[in-house]
């Protein structure tokens, strides 16, 4: 009799008692199972479909620097300080000095020009070859807040600043339409809209879908070069700015803002006269909607468990009352209530657990089959990418359902153990 | 007194009543009786005479309300669930009249039940199983399910179930009622032999031959042993 506490919890004799009960009503134990395993199943595709949607998004975004913000200048609507509304201003280099040494909030100042643009016309050419590309007039700290990958050669420097060096930092695309295979593009020269620049390094953008290939087809030259060689001389197109991580990315944006409007004479209560548009308020709009994403799947998901759950905790009700001889059986055979008891949870925790694992891995498998689509389609699925749980998200998933198959249980075994031998094996 | 100490059970004055609604039905009024180690012994009764009731009570399968019941010399009064199932598996083995063998178990694995909850390994309660499922004569018949089994063989099994745990006693309810004559009469055989052993055997019949073949009769009239 001491034996018997010896028993372990996952005795292999006990694993085969279940399965054949379970096996007795295979269909009735499927459909049993069948709400557990749809729950989960239903966490993990619409997690991971979330999380596809993220990474897609994230991914679209290129690991552009979550604190950069990007700044320029419109028309006033308001009249102030003797100025009529409707007055066009642009941000010269003095503004950029004004920036770097008054407004705390920003890492980095960088003023950027551009030349050509979306479909606009050819204006870069190389011997016979020619294309449209956009040309940027840029300081060497825009790699930080918009990251490229440098393929060959070099990205822009100090001294191509300081010295206004005729250098070009080309994208892949630009390589690949403006020279033949096999060429070095690094040393050579390009003509853009007629003055010659010298190529010093090939990049290839992060991002993917359109914005990297609007990404791969531009050119980077100095910003004091650009200054010069199209006569923009003094003139800022728009900031690229690098902002302080600890501060709130609207107040940083509202500093900048009041310093620049104090600075040109805009009305502080001017909203149009200048536009921004921030990372971190565009990540943190995405973040929040993908939170929601989440929060929803899990809600729903779990309530599809809960509803699997009760459905189990039913049909193990009735399954009790229909092997009240059975189990009365067991009773005259030296089944003691604990014994009894551990039996109906047991069944009923390892049903719940073998349909859940069943659901988590259908769910798993789904997610790999659209994964591996979107793979054998070329790798981009537009926004949708890399649909993925986490072993995190999966355990707490199975961890509920361990708790809900316990309290599943509690109430039919409770049940089975109120029978009493002498009822289940009366004789009708 | 040697009598006294050598039987395995001794009832002294049981009562026993069952509350149905507002009406309370005396079903056993003051019992007493000795049944001694080895003695092979009858209980007769018409129905309602409260000889199922005092099986289930001889079977610790049903509490008593008065008087003492001592199994093998220990008394049986105010037993909690867990203890009486350790009784019934170390010291009672039942044969019923409808079988009760489990329909979704080989014949090998009825048999083996009681010894699975002394929990003994699987590989050693199948042997043991085995040897009884030998002796009853259905060693062929092992891996049969129940169902694919005629009524006398089932009988057979659920002989062997309930000798395998090696019990002191053996409860027998009405035991061939549900056979023909001829598989009542070789499943008597088999309990007389089983008798000739050493266990004491305590059958419920309302059969006058089946008890004929028995020891003794207690027959009990109005939940009292009938003593004329």
């Amino acid at each position: 009799m001491k034996k018997e506490s010896k028993i372990n919890l996952f005795d292999l004799d006990r694993v085969l008692e279940i399965l054949q009960v379970f096996l007795t009503n295979p269909f009735r134990t499927f459909l049993s199972g069948l709400g557990v395993g749809w729950g989960l199943f239903m966490i993990v595709v619409t997690v991971g479909a979330s999380n596809g949607l993220e990474n897609g998004v994230t991914s679209e975004m290129g690991g552009r620097v979550k604190n950069s913000m990007f700044l320029w200048s419109r028309m006033t609507s308001m009249p102030y300080k003797g100025f009529k509304r409707g007055r066009r201003f642009e941000f010269n280099n003095s503004d950029t000095e004004f920036l770097r040494e008054n407004a705390t909030s920003i890492k980095l100042v960088a003023p950027r020009n551009q030349l050509g643009g979306h479909r606009g016309s050819n204006n870069v050419t190389r011997g016979t070859k020619s294309g449209a590309f956009n040309v940027y007039g840029d300081v060497p700290g825009y790699i930080e807040i918009d990251p490229v990958k440098i393929l060959s050669g070099r990205y822009l420097n100090q001294g191509d600043i300081d010295n206004e060096r005729k250098i070009a930092v080309i994208g892949k695309r630009v390589l690949e339409l403006l020279y033949d295979k096999e060429i070095e593009p690094i040393g050579s020269s390009i003509q853009i809209q007629g003055v010659i620049f010298s190529v010093v390094g090939v990049y290839s953008t992060y991002k993917t879908g359109e914005d990297a290939e609007e990404d791969n087809q531009s050119i980077f030259i100095p910003y004091t070069t650009f200054g010069k060689s199209f006569h923009t001389n003094n003139e800022v197109g728009w900031y690229s700015l690098l902002m302080d991580e600890n501060v709130h990315a609207d107040t940083s944006a509202a500093e900048v803002m009041s310093l620049l409007k104090q600075r040109k004479s805009v009305h502080p209560d001017d909203k149009r006269a200048m536009g921004s548009w921030s990372m971190a308020s565009e990540f943190e709009e995405v973040e929040s909607l993908f939170a929601a994403f989440r929060l929803i799947s899990f809600i729903f998901g779990g309530l599809a468990l809960l509803a699997g759950a009760i459905g189990i905790m039913n049909i193990m009700l009735i399954t009790v009352r229909e092997r009240t001889k059975e189990l009365g059986i067991r009773r005259a055979m030296g089944a003691t209530p604990l014994t009894v008891m551990r039996q109906i949870m047991s069944e009923t925790i390892f049903l719940t657990t073998l349909s859940g694992l069943m659901g988590v891995s259908f769910g798993v498998a789904s997610l790999e089959g659209v994964n591996h689509l979107l793979e054998s389609m070329g790798g981009s699925g537009g926004s949708f990418r890399n649909p993925e749980v986490s072993l995190y998200t999966v355990l707490i998933a199975l961890g509920v359902m361990l708790v809900m198959g316990v309290i599943a249980g509690i109430l039919p075994a409770v049940r089975a153990i109120a029978i009493r031998p002498v009822e289940a094996i009366r004789t009708e | 007194m040697e009598w006294y100490l050598r039987g395995v059970i001794k009832l002294n004055n049981i009562g026993k009543s069952y509350v149905t609604g507002s009406q309370k039905l005396e079903v056993l009024k003051g019992l007493s009786c000795n049944i001694k180690k080895g003695e092979m012994v009858a209980i007769m009764g018409s129905s309602g005479s409260g000889k199922s009731t005092l099986l289930n009570i001889l079977g610790l399968l049903d509490s008593f309300d008065s008087g003492d019941y001592l199994l093998s010399g220990e008394s049986m009064s105010g037993l909690n669930e867990r203890a009486a199932a350790k009784y019934r598996s170390k010291l009672l083995g039942f044969v019923f009249q409808s079988f009760n063998l489990i329909g979704f178990k080989t014949a090998l694995e009825n048999v083996a039940l009681p010894l699975y909850y002394q929990s003994i390994p699987r590989k050693k309660r199948n042997v043991i199983a085995m040897d009884y499922l030998k002796k009853v004569g259905l060693e062929d018949w092992a891996s049969h399910l129940p169902n694919q089994m005629s009524g006398g063989q089932k009988q057979r099994v659920a002989i062997a179930r309930a000798l395998v745990a090696q019990p002191k006693v053996i409860l027998a309810d009405e035991p061939t009622g549900a056979l023909d004559s001829v598989t009542s009469s070789d499943v008597m055989t088999l309990l007389r032999e089983i008798n000739a052993d050493g266990i004491t055997m305590i059958i419920v019949t309302h059969e006058h031959d089946i008890a004929a073949l028995c020891d003794r009769t207690i027959h009990l009239v109005d939940g009292l042993i009938d003593l004329s």
